[in-house]
């Protein structure tokens, strides 16, 4: 048995349809078998909330008098895109503020503008015949704009990778607050309500496709920005009338140490056309797996330590060797049903019918990593080979000779076996020297949890750590711990410096 | 319970935790505390049932002693339910009940502070 979208679309409009959310399908396909449910089941609503930081609005601000052609303009302080024409914009939901930074950014402005209240507009220009004035500054309210057009080139992916931090440090990230030694695990979507996890062959979600966004309805423009259907991440572009937007599903927000971002709130309605689409709505959290990737490394290729499904994920906790860690999401799983079931009422009451694609995407596409011509110095290109070190039985004033005659301040201190165990500094000789005189031996004052580096890594990473360890030098080891360079803040400085002036 | 005990100067280098352990038995466990020359505060976790003694007992040693009660202060409107607070917290203060709604069992904060920033939506704040 097949359904035609005109057969559904014409039970929508009579109030016939029966609508279920992707949450209540499973169960209804273990019940009355994937035949049964395919009888019973004409649509199926999905829905996610989460950040989607690759959001933002077009604008049409309706021309002032005299004129003016927008060159540079900004709403409440956050610069919008203006390289377009005359008095159109584009704000995306990450630009942060250029008086507030994190704590205001371009997703707040959308959210005070479909929360009715008032926003205002700073623009400068040059001047020219046609658009003779210079500067503007107005209050404006969502009414006030001729179009406000959301335009999100990457939004509602298929899946996401959970994260954790094996690194020594908290760090912060766009998945949230991540505690050092593997302290808990983040993780995004909607699991079984995901819209893209119920189509995953991208069979029904395309170009033109009728969706929920923001609480308004929007459509799907077509592939998103660094989609990857190929290996389970599809991303959708998507657009919709901010007009019709509510903030119960269009949320700013700040993420410590990152940014600013939005959350939205997303909903595609699948219509039940076959048993494959039956098969495909029946998913469960159990059958949808992610990866756990290691965020402590700053690296695009993290290392993934397990792979992991939404029930586990949803369940609280999940082991990695051999502890159970702590988990927790950073969307909101209670408004992604809120989603789904605003969606399943407005289609039951034939206020929202279905389409398929117009233009289908292809679902075989693969993403690739940056193609960098130029590329990033490593630690070996820069460190100094030359490196002097103490052993850590020799006598503080060895180390005050050596630091001398090497005209260095940093001695890195080795075994017997010429693995890395501290460091001493000028500033730790001179402190010894005044307080116990120079009778003691190296293993005595030294550093013993040295911050190190290896020489494969990127001079970017070095300068990082410098920065948040607030030292001046790094002792470059290999994987066995044997010193075999280090790298100074000068160095560094000098490096970088060249690779920013022209 | 909770009590948040603020130490006035006169008293900071009395051993005023230790006293009150041996004056009445009670076994009191120190949460959080900073005491510096000046002046101090401590964060114990006692047997409800022992309230009242040992803050009696303690208001005689000469601080101040209040009940933490409420201890997170959380925006209804701003909090989507994420659940970014959830696993960041040390005392397991934040969980979600069947609907995937956050819940608050504040009475196990120790006014760490750490859910503060975690928050993506400013919803969380400590009362102090």
């Amino acid at each position: 048995m097949e359904k035609s979208i005109d057969e559904i679309n014409t039970r929508i409009r009579d109030g016939s349809a029966v609508v279920v959310t992707a949450e209540e399908m499973p169960d209804i396909v273990s019940e009355l078998g994937e035949e049964g449910a395919l009888r019973e089941v004409d649509v199926v609503t999905t829905g996610t909330f989460g950040a989607m930081c690759s959001s933002g609005a077009f604008f049409n601000f309706g021309h002032a008098d005299p004129p003016i052609r927008m060159e540079r303009l900004w709403l409440n302080d956050v610069e919008a895109y203006a390289g377009i024409a005359a008095v159109d914009a584009y704000i995306g939901a990450t630009q942060e503020s250029t008086t507030e930074g994190i704590g205001y950014g371009g997703a707040h402005v959308l959210e005070d503008l479909v929360s009715g209240r008032q926003v205002e507009l700073r623009a400068i220009s040059k001047g020219t015949d046609c658009y003779p004035r210079r500067t503007l500054t107005t209050d404006l309210l969502l009414d006030d704009l001729n179009q406000a057009i959301m335009v999100n080139p990457r939004n509602t992916y298929q899946c996401y990778n959970a994260v954790t931090n094996r690194s020594d440090r908290t760090l912060n990230t766009y998945m949230g607050t991540l505690l050092s030694n593997t302290g808990n695990i983040s993780y995004s979507g909607a699991g079984l309500l995901s819209p893209l996890a119920n189509d995953p062959t991208l069979s029904l979600i395309g170009g033109g496709v009728p969706i929920f966004l923001g609480g308004g309805n929007g459509m799907v423009v077509g592939e998103g920005t660094q989609s990857s259907p190929a290996n389970g991440f599809a991303t959708l572009m998507v657009s919709g009338d901010l007009k019709e937007m509510n903030p119960d599903y269009l949320r700013a927000a700040g993420i410590t140490g990152y940014g600013v971002t939005l959350y939205i709130g997303l909903g595609i309605p699948l219509p039940v056309l076959n048993t494959d689409i039956v098969r495909n709505t029946a998913v469960r959290d159990e059958d949808i797996v992610t990866s756990i990737v290691d965020y402590g490394v700053p690296r695009r290729d993290r290392p993934v330590l397990r792979t992991v499904t939404y029930a586990e994920l949803k369940s609280g906790s999940v082991e990695i060797d051999g502890e159970m860690i702590r988990t927790s999401p950073i969307s909101s799983f209670s408004k992604a049903r809120k989603v789904a079931h605003d969606l399943k009422e407005r289609v039951e009451a034939g206020a929202f019918t279905l389409a398929l694609p117009t233009m289908t995407i292809n679902n075989q596409k693969r993403n690739r990593p940056m193609r960098e011509t130029a590329r990033t110095p490593r630690v070996r290109e820069i460190m100094n080979p030359a490196v002097v070190t103490i052993t850590e039985n020799e006598l503080v004033k060895t180390a005050a000779k050596k630091l001398l005659k090497g005209e260095t301040n940093h001695l890195p201190v080795i075994d017997r076996e010429g693995r890395l165990v501290g460091i001493i500094t000028t500033y730790d000789v001179s402190k010894s020297v005044l307080r116990d005189g120079d009778a003691l031996t190296v293993s005595e004052i030294m550093t013993k949890k040295v911050v190190t580096i290896s020489a494969d890594e990127a001079v970017d990473l070095a300068a990082q750590r410098l920065e948040q360890n607030n030292i001046s030098a790094l002792p470059v080891v290999d994987s066995s711990h044997h010193v075999i360079g280090i790298l100074n803040a000068v160095d560094l400085g000098k490096l970088i410096q060249r690779r920013w002036q022209p | 319970m909770k009590l948040f005990i603020t130490v006035p100067r006169e008293v900071i280098k009395q051993p005023l935790i230790a006293q009150v352990v041996l004056e009445t038995g009670v076994l009191i466990n120190v949460e959080r505390a900073h005491i510096d020359s000046t002046e101090g505060w401590i964060l114990i976790d006692i047997p409800d049932a022992e309230g009242d003694r040992i803050s009696a007992r303690l208001i005689e040693h000469g601080v101040h002693v209040k009940k933490l009660e409420k201890a997170v202060i959380h925006d209804e409107y701003e909090c989507v339910d994420c659940g970014a607070c959830i696993s960041i917290c040390p005392q397991e203060v934040f969980s979600y009940d069947e609907e995937y709604h956050l819940v608050i069992t504040d009475d196990r904060c120790i006014l760490c502070g750490r859910c503060v920033p975690a928050c993506p939506h400013q919803a969380l704040s400590l009362r102090q």
